[in-house]
């Protein structure tokens, strides 16, 4: 079943084409990657359907709902989470500081009840504290939970970084170069993670450069060249398509 | 909060509170009146700028909308001076917000120069207003508060109080924001606000609410120095305040609750102190302000919140290692 797709998904940044007319479908449940070669547009990708920038044209569909023309935070609240390249993480507090305000999304509590501490602040409060220990939980970074962000492992702010997106409750999670600048080791952990992610139900969708580990771990890989998808399919189809291999080792190598 | 916090807290509350009884200096009591005054403005700013993210150079012009929306409507309009101020807090919330709509919309630098335009400004419309505003000769015989039954607002001392109080009300009301959902938002936005967005975060209601608040608050502050100075000129809107109240804020240290208070107390008594040097001040606060924002960004409060983190983190690592193996192991 088809969860979220884009249909003729186009973004032009004046005359250059970042996104040209890309079809993609992903699947409930799976782990879905995107490779390319650099400057292919797989971020500016992640960026239009995370709200981030409107796309020049085409369609982007959660759940049957076009979501096109949506601002990012209402898109997170219909569930689609996202990281980025760089965690962006508040580095000076601590992993459980700043994983609370992830579930903030699902919330009502306003200025009044901040001021007059009502009831109801003082309940959700709690929750954000209970969902926040839970995907730290999930993330197995319990030990670290209350050290400050900016004495972790590169390893452990990827985790963080997942871990604050979990906290929204997504049903999809994008996550951009999640294996960036992490030993193979740690690569492997983190791909047990998103294994795991995925057997509880939250669909991965992941940009990464690691081609052994997209290998193993992806149900199905896009390749995006140019702004153009050039090959879909399942990791075997890929690792033998010509025009990805070319893609990567440029137009005049004989595959 | 920490039991040896509650008590520092209990204590700064109970000297302001004795202060005036102790001190037979009126001069004394006119300063502090006047920090206090000043500290409210600054917890303003540090809402918008130290939690959100915002610089705001525009504080001082509302500063001046407070402090003349409760002068034209007490002195000229005759107001009561309560409603009078329920009315300029209504005001300058509701310029606030229409600033705030507008200069929300770009970010950083661009917000510091936007806001310091609108900022002068609202200086000029004070200035050059004269049919309304009085323009330099500046407005005349502000009445002091008006008695709730018993109480009095006519002396200095009693002066003191009722801004100590508000004072207080402020830190509480900041105090209850900074440690709530919403604080935690407005904190996630300073931090990043792609990231902020997100995690589901309507970046721009927050912005323009937090925006909205600082502005009345400054405001509060205005209005008060308007009630106790009894006169105001347009000079009170002018750019020197807004650095003044920046300074305070970047001493006492940007994004702490404490650091309104010990900024601009310590700056405000260096300053007296340093009277006889008249404007060569400058030439102090310069470099002590340049090298405080080198090496401790986060002003004096800031620096010492670090190096007590330290300390407890090198404590617990020493705990740590003297524990037997195992236990390491399971903890």
């Amino acid at each position: 079943m088809t969860f979220l797709e884009t249909r003729k998904l186009t973004k032009n940044f004046g005359g250059l084409v970042a996104v040209n007319n890309v079809d993609f479908a992903i699947e409930k449940g799976k782990i879905n990657a995107i490779i390319g070669p650099n400057g292919a547009g797989k971020s500016t990708f992640f960026n239009l359907i995370s709200g981030f920038h409107p796309p020049s044209s085409g369609q982007v569909i959660f759940k049957g709902q076009d979501v096109t023309k949506l601002p990012a935070n209402k898109i997170a609240q219909l569930g689609v989470a996202r990281t980025f390249q760089t965690t962006n993480l508040f580095e000076q507090s601590t992993v459980m500081d700043n994983i609370i305000v992830g579930h903030r999304l699902r919330t009502k509590s306003n200025l009044f009840d901040a001021i007059f501490r009502t009831k109801r602040l003082r309940k959700e409060e709690a929750l954000c504290r209970d969902k926040a220990m839970e995907v730290i939980e999930f993330v197995d970074l319990q030990k670290v939970a209350h050290k400050p962000v900016s004495g972790l492992t590169q390893e452990e702010k990827k985790r963080t970084a997942f871990a604050l997106a979990l906290a929204t409750n997504p049903e999809i999670v994008f996550l951009d170069e999640p294996a960036a600048g992490v030993n193979p080791d740690e690569t492997e952990g983190l791909a047990t993670l998103m294994r795991k992610m995925a057997n509880i139900g939250v669909t991965v969708c992941l940009i990464e450069h690691k081609m052994q580990m997209i290998m193993k771990l992806a149900d199905k890989i896009m390749v995006l060249n140019y702004g153009e998808k050039i090959a879909e399919g399942k990791p075997e189809e890929i690792r033998n398509n010509e025009t990805v291999i070319k893609a990567y080792l440029g137009g005049s190598a004989i595959a | 909060m920490s039991k040896i916090q509650r008590i520092v807290i209990l204590g700064l509350i109970l000297f302001a509170i004795v202060f005036p009884l102790i001190s037979n200096n009126d001069y004394f009591i006119h300063v502090m009146t006047l920090s206090f005054i000043w500290m409210i403005g600054v917890y303003g700013l540090n809402l918008l700028a130290g939690y959100t993210g915002y610089l705001s150079l525009a504080h001082a012009g509302f500063f001046a909308i407070g402090a003349y929306s409760l002068g034209l409507l007490t002195v000229k309009a005759e107001m009561n001076f309560w409603p009078a101020l329920l009315l300029s807090l209504f005001i300058t919330g509701v310029l606030g917000f229409f600033v705030g709509l507008i200069s929300l919309r770009t970010k950083e630098h661009f917000f510091a120069i936007y806001t310091l335009c609108v900022g002068y400004i609202i200086y000029l419309v004070i200035d050059k207003w004269d049919s309304l505003t009085e323009g330099v000769r500046g407005l005349i015989g502000i009445p002091a508060p008006a008695n709730i039954g018993p109480l009095t607002f006519e002396t200095l001392r009693s002066h003191y109080y009722l801004v100590l109080f508000f004072l207080l009300l402020v830190v509480l009301i900041m105090y209850r924001i900074v440690h709530s959902l919403s604080g935690r938002t407005y904190i996630a936005i300073r931090n990043s606000e792609d990231l902020a967005q997100t995690i589901g975060i309507s970046t721009m209601k927050s912005k323009l609410t937090v925006f909205v608040i600082s502005t009345v608050i400054a405001g509060l502050s205005g209005a008060l120095y308007a009630s106790f100075v009894r006169f105001i000129g347009p000079d009170i809107g002018s750019i020197a305040i807004v650095f003044d109240f920046l300074t305070y804020l970047l001493v006492g240290g940007l994004g702490t609750l404490s650091g309104p208070i010990v900024g601009t107390l310590l700056i405000v008594v260096l300053s007296q102190r340093l009277q006889f040097l008249q404007d060569y001040r400058m030439l102090v606060f310069g470099p002590v302000l340049t090298l405080l924002i080198i090496f401790y960004p986060r002003g004096i409060v800031g620096a010492v919140a670090a190096w007590g983190q330290k300390r407890r983190s090198s404590v617990h690592k020493t705990r740590l290692n003297n524990l037997p193996e195992e236990q390491v192991k399971e903890g």
